[in-house]
């Protein structure tokens, strides 16, 4: 019978196996001093032995435990600490004379596996944080910073982020943990750096490379970074092209890297290559765009010889900023200009491609400015020699100012006919016909002249206008009526307000809906003297 | 001088007044003199920007709010404004570029560019960047010109309320490129009420203070939020179909209000197209006050429309069956519901 508790406190026999029990235990009296001790508590707490005390011979951690328990404090509390380089659970046993069974459940797995899967986690997190990050811009500079904020924030004190040379400077930015990333010419030598060329070459792929601290070149130091501790170079690998280099400092006052740390250090590097090197395409891409895109877009216009001359345009696409409808103003000597507006057919990059070759090649006529009917069928033979399957539409206009008002002698070929705003809100259309360019080896064409007074308004415009669908009522034509309509109360408006007031109008029709290009050119005769600075100041912002 | 106001100031009312008369005459040549002038006398170059022109571009609006002008001639007055802001350009200070990078543009399907123009050349006058790139600009061109420039912050400027689901697409797009967005202008609402619910990081009420608060550093980058967070009330779809069916509701309200107003059969057709366009943008302004959550702006474009119909010689009160019929229509859609009774309300309130 077990039933006298101090008998039972004072002999723990018969054993049963508890001296050979897996788990470490350890009876203590009520006084602290050890009864028993069973050989796998022996095996790690060497000292251990009954008649010792606990304060002596046990850990701190677990002497505390001890004492916590006689006073009655820290109720429910975990027991947990480490011996050598283990650690245990210690869950106590108590006995009714105050005595306690500390049995130690070792938790060393437990615990690594619990530590490890916080460093992953937060290496993981890491390493989503940058991703998202580093793809969120395009744009060269804007990715070095972020990239060198991420790595001074997470992966070291500090980092750089050199690109590959260019007439022997390297771009660079460095980032020094809390502080903003900074962007340097550095005017350096990349062989200084032990690493550094073999790292920007990008190729072959090299591992990332330790440098003696000592080694490292002046520049590398980061002004108020302290002593250093730990440096790494790594490569940026680029897709195709080298991305350039991740250098990451660490003080002295910290760890060196650990080789997990390392790792996620390459995946780093990784991304930060492939979004540097999405970002330098995207770069080179977009300034090749821009640079054809302006050669193709329609000019801004100004002023010329006491006429006002404005257009605005819309294209069909608003991926591209291009299309098929075109228009240009010449000045061609003597107060006279050649205002022309067109569309050839389709829409999108091709169409702007064609439009733009008959930009030229009417730029190249501009000497036979004064024969519209000779100019169209050069034109025209032009388009059918080179083979075009596309057509255009065209409307030639010379302008002159007689006095006061302006002399538009107009020749259309296949185009919408213009309306004249007159002073009065009366709108007229220029009648006459024409054939379309690029289609029939022979063109009809008739030239009318019209003046416009002082406030009066010749306005040529694309089918794109007038063939907008929509409405309050959906799916109604914008129509030449109601554009008409519009134009009555537009009588004396200056030309950049009228073109803008049309594509408005056209554009509010639509809705949102989809829409062909749209392109409004306004030819006015100013009213009143010309305001200061007046001859080149009629710019129209062109998009 | 006896009068209480500054010099300056009473200087800027004068030519503000002159340039009021310049532009409403659409004379050119006297606006951009006037302006020219008070630069000469030495009036700030920011007051004659935003006191001036700005002043008198706030009383063009005005006044077609009012009807007294026709948009054409807003649009005329408002193009020899920009005229006028494009020939001083020339004149103005232009101090070193020492404050960080600025884009201004409007929110795609915006036509008043003078407010956004105003703000970067005052932008510029302090020392800033700017890379104006104006109104229509579509989004996909902002976002490039982002990815391309990388500026510290997009100052985005609406005016009309129903844009405003554009605006929150475009602010949404610019902040996924890395940079942060600050709005202005009557579209955010009194208070500029929209702008955090839309996710910008900043609203100013006027150019002055926008430039106030670039300068006193840059705006925070990071805003990590999906769209839907912002307005969670979307998930019932209800501004999702409002939207997509609107032709269809203004032509069935249209249809509705011929039976009930027999005056309507002798509205000529450029009545009739009026009406359509009034309805039109009844519906468009409940999509925008679905899109938001709230009604105020629908509230006050039905009182803002109930005075112009009386200017124009229309009893507001058929403004009345308009929404009664619009709610028929909705009766499946309970917060387009709530949104029309609210108007009703407000309409009834205003008209008594």
């Amino acid at each position: 019978m077990l039933t006298d508790p101090a008998r039972r406190s004072a002999a723990p026999a018969p054993d049963l196996g508890w001296d050979s029990a897996p788990s470490p235990a350890l009876h203590v009296g009520a006084d602290g001093v050890l009864v028993a001790v069973n050989a796998a508590a022996r095996a790690i707490l060497h000292s251990a032995a009954p008649g010792r005390h606990v304060d002596d011979c046990a850990p701190d951690w677990l002497a505390q435990a001890h004492r916590d328990r006689a006073d009655e404090k820290a109720d429910g509390a975990e027991h947990a600490g480490r011996v050598d380089d283990r650690t245990f659970l210690a869950q106590p046993v108590g006995f009714p004379d105050g005595g306690v069974m500390w049995w130690l459940i070792e938790t060393t797995d437990v615990s690594m596996l619990r530590e490890d899967l916080r460093a992953e986690r937060e290496r993981a997190d890491f390493l989503r944080i940058a991703s998202d990050e580093l793809l969120t811009s395009l744009n060269v500079a804007r990715t070095m910073e972020v990239a060198t904020e991420l790595a001074a924030g997470r992966l070291a004190d500090a980092a750089w982020i050199i690109e590959p040379d260019v007439r022997g400077r390297h771009t660079a930015v460095v980032c020094v943990r809390g502080e903003r990333p900074r962007r340097v010419m550095l005017d350096v030598r990349a062989q200084e750096l032990p690493g550094l060329v073999e790292a920007l070459q990008g190729f072959p792929p090299v591992p990332s490379r330790w440098i003696d601290p000592r080694l490292a070149p002046a520049w590398v130091v980061p002004d108020g970074f302290g002593s250093m501790g730990s440096v790494v170079v790594t490569a940026l690998p680029g897709h195709g092209v080298p991305a350039g280099a991740l250098i990451l400092l660490r003080t002295t006052e910290q760890r060196v890297f650990s080789e997990p740390e390392e790792a996620v250090a390459r995946l780093f590097a990784a991304r930060v290559g492939a979004a540097l090197s999405a970002a330098r395409l995207f770069e080179e891409q977009s300034s090749i765009t821009d640079i054809l895109t302006a050669q193709l877009l329609p000019p801004a216009l100004e002023r010329a010889d006491g006429v006002d001359f404005a257009g605005i345009y819309r294209p069909a696409q608003d991926t591209s900023r291009l299309g098929g409808d075109f228009y240009d103003v010449h000045r061609l000597g003597g107060g006279e200009s050649l205002a022309l507006l067109g569309d050839v057919c389709g829409k999108g990059l091709e169409a702007a491609v064609l439009a733009g070759k008959i930009r030229n090649t009417l730029q190249a006529l501009l000497p036979m400015a004064d024969d519209h009917r000779h100019m169209l069928e050069l034109l025209n033979s032009s388009l059918r020699s080179a083979h075009e399957t596309r057509f255009a539409t065209l409307v030639l206009a010379s302008t002159a100012r007689v006095g006061d008002t302006v002399r538009v002698r107009l020749t259309r070929a296949g185009h919408l006919p213009p309306l004249v705003v007159r002073g009065d809100g009366r709108v007229e259309e220029v009648l006459g016909k024409g054939s379309l360019i690029g289609v029939l080896p022979a063109i009809e064409t008739s030239t009318h002249t019209i003046d416009l007074a002082p406030g009066e308004t010749c306005l040529l415009y694309t089918d794109g206008i007038i063939e907008a669908v929509g409405g309050p009522l959906g799916g109604e034509m914008f129509g030449e009526d109601r554009l008409r309509r519009a134009l009555t109360e537009c009588a004396g408006m200056p030309a950049e307000a009228l073109v803008a007031h049309v594509l408005m109008l056209a554009t509010d029709w639509l809705g949102g809906a989809a829409h062909d290009d749209m392109a409004v050119l306004a030819i006015t005769a100013p009213t009143g003297p010309q305001p200061h600075g007046a001859g080149t100041d009629g710019a129209t912002p062109a998009r | 001088m006896t009068d209480t106001a500054s010099p300056a100031q009473s200087t800027a009312s004068t030519y503000y007044d002159r340039l009021w008369d310049a532009v409403i005459a659409i004379d050119e040549r006297r606006a951009v003199d006037t302006v020219l002038a008070a630069l000469e006398e030495g009036v700030d170059p920011e007051t004659v920007l935003l006191d001036v022109v700005g002043g008198v571009q706030r009383r063009i609006g005005a006044a077609w709010a009012a009807n007294e002008i026709s948009v054409a001639q807003e649009h005329a007055a408002t193009a020899i404004n920009e005229r006028v802001v494009v020939t001083i350009g020339g004149q103005l200070p232009r101090p070193q570029q020492t404050r960080g990078r600025v884009t201004v543009a409007c929110v795609d399907g915006e036509w008043h560019a003078l407010p956004a123009r105003l703000l970067a050349e005052v932008l510029s006058l302090r020392g800033f960047h700017v890379d104006y790139l104006g109104a229509q600009v579509p989004a996909p061109h902002l976002i490039t010109h982002l990815h391309r420039t990388s500026p510290d912050v997009v100052a985005l400027s609406g005016s009309i309320p129903t844009r405003l689901p554009v605006a929150h697409a475009t602010i949404t797009a610019c902040q996924s490129a890395g940079v942060p967005v600050m709005v202005g202008g009557a579209a955010f609402g009194p208070g500029g009420r929209y702008a955090s619910l839309l996710g910008a990081q900043a609203w100013a009420p006027d150019a002055r203070a926008a430039a106030d608060r670039l300068a006193q550093g840059p705006l925070p980058r990071t805003s990590s939020h999906q769209p839907i967070d912002d307005l969670p009330h979307l998930a019932d779809q209800e501004y999702t179909l409002v939207s997509r069916t609107s032709t269809q509701l203004v032509r069935t309200v249209f249809a509705g209000l011929e039976e009930r107003l027999p005056e309507m059969r002798d509205y000529t057709d450029v009545q009739r197209q009026q009406t359509a366009r009034d309805l039109a943008d009844i519906v468009d302004f409940l999509a925008a006050a679905l899109y938001v959550g709230e009604g105020s702006l629908l509230n006050s474009f039905v009182r803002w429309t109930a005075d112009i119909l009386a200017a124009r010689g229309v009893p507001a009160a058929s403004l009345t069956p308009a929404l009664s019929l619009l709610a028929a229509e909705l009766r499946d859609f309970p917060r387009a519901t709530s949104l029309l009774a609210s108007a009703q309300a407000a309409l009834a309130a205003h008209l008594s």
